[in-house]
């Protein structure tokens, strides 16, 4: 199976700065690719360069086979990798219906008379929601009144709906409760079940564990670890994440300020 | 994945949230509730009648038509405090070309119309370019047009007022267009009346039914998103300074065909009356939503305040007293009622 998006050695520096360095990355059709990394390790950076807002420096960046270069996020967008960032991804006070086609409406009627197609619209917002599990009384109501991990659900259906190929979400769960992590991650199999290979970026192992089919770990600008999911355990994850060594040391240093 | 979940705790929105959920419902109950108090204060026997409504009316057409064009642009997220002065700059443009040059009335509309429609697209090319305050942008085109009005009225015609509009080749039929009445029950109307009607029904739609609107909700929602989603915000906001520019130029034609002639301070102090109309409409300050139908109701507040004072015969003088009351108790029932069908506390 060829991938549907691969990264070949890439580099990024700012100046005298190297924020990555060496990173290749294989991303499947219909899987979830989780990339884990604490603060700083350099996973802004690596989603700035598949959502085409920074061209890498040096190696290569494949799309279905084909090295590609973007000019902007919207130039990604017109090739496939559709990008939810946190807090970016809806206007509140705009419909349910309306932000799910904005940039994007559905028109009819000639010229000057040329307007929304509005029950249309309404109609596959429903439906396309209900496909993702997503069960609407009224599209009309603003998204604002939606839960946050409905907001992304909605975000990652309307991606799905326009033909996103590759999905990156961005610490979709990082400022949600439990439960609606669950409901974020639950349409995150969805898209994956759609045939979407979903670039899931995150610092929670926990949340990688329930949805990732491979896994990479950044950290200080490098990928230390790749696993593919029958080979690791969540464990394993969380150690390697927070650097083994380092943690049992925090964990004996936090055990000697709580002794005094 | 295609069994759904239904949440119990999701009620139906019931008809009544479905009709409170519209920005313009709190000016409308406002409007009721105004009349009212008019018609039953009123000493002249007049204020409900045709007579009165061809009053207020008259004074709520001008208000409305630039309110509502400030109200999408409000929506957008803008502001644009030249749009009374540039009542004052076309109507003046207008009159001095027909006085000094004796130009073809038509003419004369045409270019100020143009000039218009330039200063809009200055004002919203500045404000995306520079990134700074449209506040602060226009209220810089208001003062150096206020200057200009003043300063070259002077120079061209040696004194503060342009005069003989109605001396211009064509002025009848500029006239019927612009500044005519019709009859409606018996009552003369004025046309400016219908002008504004049509440019509301027009607004409305416009914001509502076409993929403009939509980009004009989400420009003034969240910019950033809205790019993101691959919404032209810039040009969708260049394009309302120049509607507002251009409906402030209708109203400054109007006024200077209706009074064959115009003052120099024509218009300044105007902006306010259309951002309060907005305002009082429902159309949020911070931008992303609001209404056009707001707006004229808006102004139908402030025509009806401005007929009702006299004709209850209370002191004039409080009349803006009057409109300053009305804004604040507006903007506190919107923003409370929004709030509610929002579903929020």
């Amino acid at each position: 199976m060829s991938n549907a998006l691969e990264l070949k050695d890439v580099e990024k520096s700012f100046g005298s700065v190297i924020a990555l360095q060496g990173v290749s990355v294989q991303v499947a059709p219909a899987s979830v690719t989780c990339v884990l990394g604490d603060n700083g390790a350099g996973k802004s950076t690596l989603i700035k360069i598949l959502s085409g807002v920074h061209a890498p420096t040096k190696g290569q960046f494949l799309l279905e086979g084909n090295p590609v270069s973007f000019s902007s996020p919207r130039d990604a967008l017109d090739n496939g990798i559709a990008t939810v960032f946190q807090d970016l991804a809806t206007i509140p006070l705009m419909s349910i219906w309306r932000n799910f086609f904005i940039g994007n409406e559905i028109r009819k009627g000639w010229g000057p008379f040329s307007h929304l197609d509005v029950k249309k619209m309404k109609e596959i917002t429903k439906q396309q929601l209900l496909d993702m599990g997503i069960d609407l009384r009224d599209p009309n109501q603003p998204i604002g009144t939606l839960s946050g991990g409905e907001r992304q659900a909605v975000a990652i259906a309307r991606a799905v709906y326009f033909g996103a190929k590759v999905l990156i979400l961005d610490e979709p769960t990082s400022a949600l409760g439990v439960r609606q992590s669950g409901i974020v991650l639950k349409y995150v199999l969805a898209a994956k079940d759609r045939g979407v290979a979903v670039i899931f970026i995150t610092h929670n192992p926990d949340h990688a564990m329930l949805v990732g089919d491979r896994f990479y770990l950044l950290n200080r600008g490098r990928l230390m670890h790749s696993w593919e999911r029958a080979h690791v355990s969540g464990d394993e994850l969380r150690k390697a994440m927070a650097g083994g060594k380092e943690l049992e040391a925090l964990t004996t240093e936090i055990e000697t300020v709580r002794k005094k | 994945m295609t069994t759904a979940q239904v949440d119990e705790r999701v009620k139906q929105a019931s008809l009544v949230t479905r009709i409170f959920r519209r920005p313009e419902v709190g000016a409308l109950l406002g409007a009721i509730a105004i009349f009212i108090l008019f018609t039953s204060t009123d000493t002249t026997g007049n204020f409900s009648h045709l007579g009165g409504i061809a009053g207020w009316t008259d004074i709520a057409a001008p208000i409305g038509m630039v309110g509502i064009a400030v109200s999408l642009l409000m929506i957008a997220g803008e502001f644009d405090l030249s749009s009374g002065v540039m009542v004052g700059t076309t109507g003046l443009l207008v009159g001095t070309l027909v006085q000094e040059l004796h130009m073809n009335i038509w003419l004369a509309i045409i270019i100020a119309m143009v000039f218009a429609t330039g200063v809009g697209m200055l004002n919203g090319y500045v404000v995306v370019k520079t990134k700074l305050p449209s506040f602060i942008v226009t209220l810089a085109t208001f003062f150096i047009l206020k200057g200009a009005n003043m300063a070259v009225t002077m120079m061209i015609t040696g004194a503060v007022r342009v005069t003989g509009t109605d001396k211009a080749p064509m002025f009848k039929s500029a006239h019927d267009v612009f500044a005519s009445t019709f009859k409606l029950g018996g009552v003369d109307f004025q046309v400016s009346v219908l002008w504004w009607v049509g440019l509301t029904v027009i607004a409305t739609w416009i914001l509502t039914r076409t993929r403009f609107g939509n980009w004009i909700y989400a420009s003034g929602g969240d910019a950033n998103a809205a790019r993101n989603a691959g919404v032209k915000v810039d040009r969708t906001k260049i394009l309302l300074f120049m509607l507002t520019s251009q409906t402030a130029a209708l109203v400054g034609i109007m006024f200077v065909l209706r009074l064959s002639g115009m003052q120099a301070g024509q218009g300044v102090g105007q902006e306010f009356f259309y951002i309060i109309a907005a305002a009082v409409g429902g159309t949020l300050l911070t931008g992303g939503a609001g209404s056009a139908i707001g707006a004229s109701i808006g102004a139908i507040i402030m025509g009806m305040a401005y007929i009702g004072i006299p004709y209850s015969l209370w002191n004039s003088d409080w009349t803006a007293t009057f409109l300053g009351i009305i804004l604040f108790s507006a903007v506190m029932i919107n923003t409370y009622i929004g709030r509610k069908a929002r579903g929020g506390k």
